[in-house]
């Protein structure tokens, strides 16, 4: 059954307790949000909730690291990144503290709150940091995998999380590695590279493309930072051109990590779909079409950069 | 309060104060080295710093700077680093030679504490407001692992020593309310209050107000000291562990730059390095103070 991916969080962090790993949860009042209060049900004393103050649920989170727990953070991507990124970087990262940023409600998707509260930089707030990893899990299989990977994996992480149900990509119990990325369809014109929500789509934009004689190869670039640098280079010397699509800025997100890679590994034309305004209220599918993230924004995109 | 790891002396009111007068020693000469840094606030908390690692008040083990057991310490106000560093010499986690490259390419003195470079520096600090975050959490993760460990072994405790310029920042306010709400009665907060910060004195530029109403409206039990006195610092330490329920904030009346004339209630001395000379000066004054000690110290 389909799921958020925000679905993973409490329950992945309720099973890794049962598994014996020391894993606490810090949020900031949005407990029901983002599903830490589901862990709390089972953990209360695992559970950390600051009330409505991101700089200390980092803090919190990082003192708590020190004394040896691996701590999630929750709250929302524009607080729980954004409201406290100096403490994520002087605290968190200078210190390379086993503290995993783990906010939902990420990019377009959140939906009808509307502008304020759709985080679009985040990708770009979390990658520019030292020590910090960033994942962004396509549904809730990767999402359980990417916690997986952040809480047996020493050292910050940023996993972005999302609000809207999306579509399985992957199978239940799917495990990956740092630094992955994925071929889910083979193609040959074009590389369209998606991270998060936007693999679902990209890979019904293939099939729209397909029945126009264009052959799309679809890339999941789930580990944002660090690259899979082996794949996505494969992939652009394969089809010579790369498309990629995030539900984030096109400034300094997803589009910009492949984007700076192949500059320097083998540069072919890349076009970089994304956001390069604030979102507005609308349902997570209204969004997506509105602001051409969804299939059929990405298949028509694709035929233009292709000259078809 | 007892220490239970390694060994510590134990140290007289006026032993503690000559600890504090080499400290200071130690930060104007590795600051006269440097040619850059702030030796104002370090100064400042030299008496409060030595009270702590040398009165027997912070548990930790001489001989392991990574002990499991010993209590934590946070400086939220990184930029006394100096003072920090001359702990760190006197307790010889550090060689004392090593406080002479302080800031310089190289060296494991950053300007600002950096947790991976010298041993004894719990977290790295120096954008203020942090620390009293980062000191909460670990309090509530001692307090935890002492109700799970079923004994009557008291929780570890979790010093931080802020400014009062750095309460200006809105962060230390929700980890007041935080620490208050969770009862951490192991955690405790030493305020530097120099009343100095860059742009001039903190009444001026942005007053703290009633502090100490303030703190205990949020729940704190307040401890009100004269910063520079060895024996009242120690009562108030004795008095935030022996107190339940609640974490503890120690209002530390100071005066920056202290013990060196011309740098005392100076602003221009929050971030700037004495000259040679002007450092010969400093350091004859601190002599004269030590021998003033050390001959109270024979007395006794």
């Amino acid at each position: 059954m389909a799921k958020a991916t925000r679905a993973a969080f409490g329950e992945t962090l309720t099973k890794l307790v049962e598994e014996g790993v020391d894993v606490v949860a810090v949020d900031a009042d949005l407990a029901g949000s983002t599903t830490t209060g589901k862990f709390a049900e089972a953990y209360p004393d695992r559970m950390v909730d600051v009330g409505i103050a991101e700089q200390n649920m980092i803090g919190v989170a990082a003192g708590l690291s020190l004394a040896g727990r691996t701590a999630f953070t929750g709250s929302f991507a524009v607080f729980g990144t954004g409201r406290c990124w100096e403490q994520i970087r002087n605290t968190v990262c200078d210190s390379n503290l086993n503290v995993k940023v783990c906010p939902t409600h990420s990019g377009i998707t959140v939906g009808p709150d509307g502008a304020t509260h759709q985080m679009l930089e985040d990708i770009a707030l979390m990658r520019v940091l030292p020590n910090m990893r960033v994942l962004v899990p396509a549904d809730y299989a990767a999402a359980c995998a990417a916690i997986r990977l952040a809480a047996a994996t020493p050292g910050p992480f940023y996993v972005r999380l999302g609000r809207a149900v999306v579509p399985e990509v992957y199978d239940e119990g799917f495990t990956c590695e740092l630094a992955f990325a994925n071929v889910l369809r083979e193609g040959a014109d074009v590389a369209i590279m998606a991270c998060g929500v936007e693999v679902a789509e990209a890979l019904k934009a293939a099939d729209l493309l397909a029945q126009d004689g264009i052959s799309a190869e679809v890339v999941d670039v789930m580990s944002v930072k660090p690259l899979d640098e082996k794949t996505i280079v494969a992939s652009a010397v394969k089809c010579g051109r790369v498309v990629t699509v995030e539900e984030h800025s096109v400034y300094g997100g997803m589009g910009s990590a492949v984007a700076e890679l192949l500059s320097e590994k083998h540069p072919v034309p890349v076009t970089r779909i994304g956001m390069t305004t604030f979102g507005t209220s609308g349902e997570p599918d209204e969004l997506l079409a509105y602001f051409g993230l969804d299939a059929a924004g990405i298949a028509r995109r694709v035929r233009e950069t292709l000259g078809k | 309060m007892s220490n239970t790891l390694g060994a510590q002396q134990a140290r007289t009111d006026v032993e503690v104060a000559l600890v504090a007068n080499r400290l200071r020693h130690d930060i104007i000469s590795m600051l006269a080295e440097a040619g850059s840094g702030h030796p104002g606030g370090s100064l400042s908390a030299a008496d409060i710093m030595a009270t702590l690692f040398f009165a027997n008040v912070l548990s930790y083990n001489p001989d392991d700077p990574n002990d499991p057991d010993r209590d934590r310490f946070i400086l939220c106000k990184g930029h006394a680093a100096p003072a920090l560093y001359a702990v760190l010499a006197e307790i010889g986690y550090i060689p004392r030679e090593e406080l002479a490259t302080l800031r310089k390419l190289g060296s494991r003195l950053q300007g600002h504490p950096d947790c991976h470079c010298a041993p004894g520096i719990e977290v790295s600090t120096g954008s203020l407001g942090q620390g009293l975050s980062i000191a909460s959490g670990l309090a509530l993760a001692f307090k935890q692992d002492a109700a799970h460990a079923g004994e009557d072994a008291p929780a570890k405790r979790v010093y931080a020593l802020t400014g009062d310029g750095e309460l200006q920042e809105g962060q230390n306010w929700e980890a007041f309310m935080f620490a208050a709400h969770r009862g951490l009665d192991n955690l405790c907060a030493v305020i530097d209050l120099n009343n100095l910060q860059i742009d001039g004195h903190v009444t001026d530029v942005c007053s703290l107000g009633d502090l100490c109403g303030k703190l205990k409206a949020f729940g704190w039990h307040v401890v009100e000291v004269n910063g520079h006195s060895i024996p009242e610092l120690r009562a108030a330490f004795a008095e935030a562990a022996e107190t339940t329920g609640a974490p503890t904030a120690v209002v530390a009346h100071t005066v920056k730059g202290k013990g060196v004339s011309f740098m005392e209630d100076a602003c221009n001395w929050h971030g700037n390095a004495p000259s040679a000379e002007q450092a010969a000066q400093a350091l004859a004054e601190l002599d004269e103070a030590q021998a003033a000690l050390a001959a109270a110290c024979k007395e006794a």
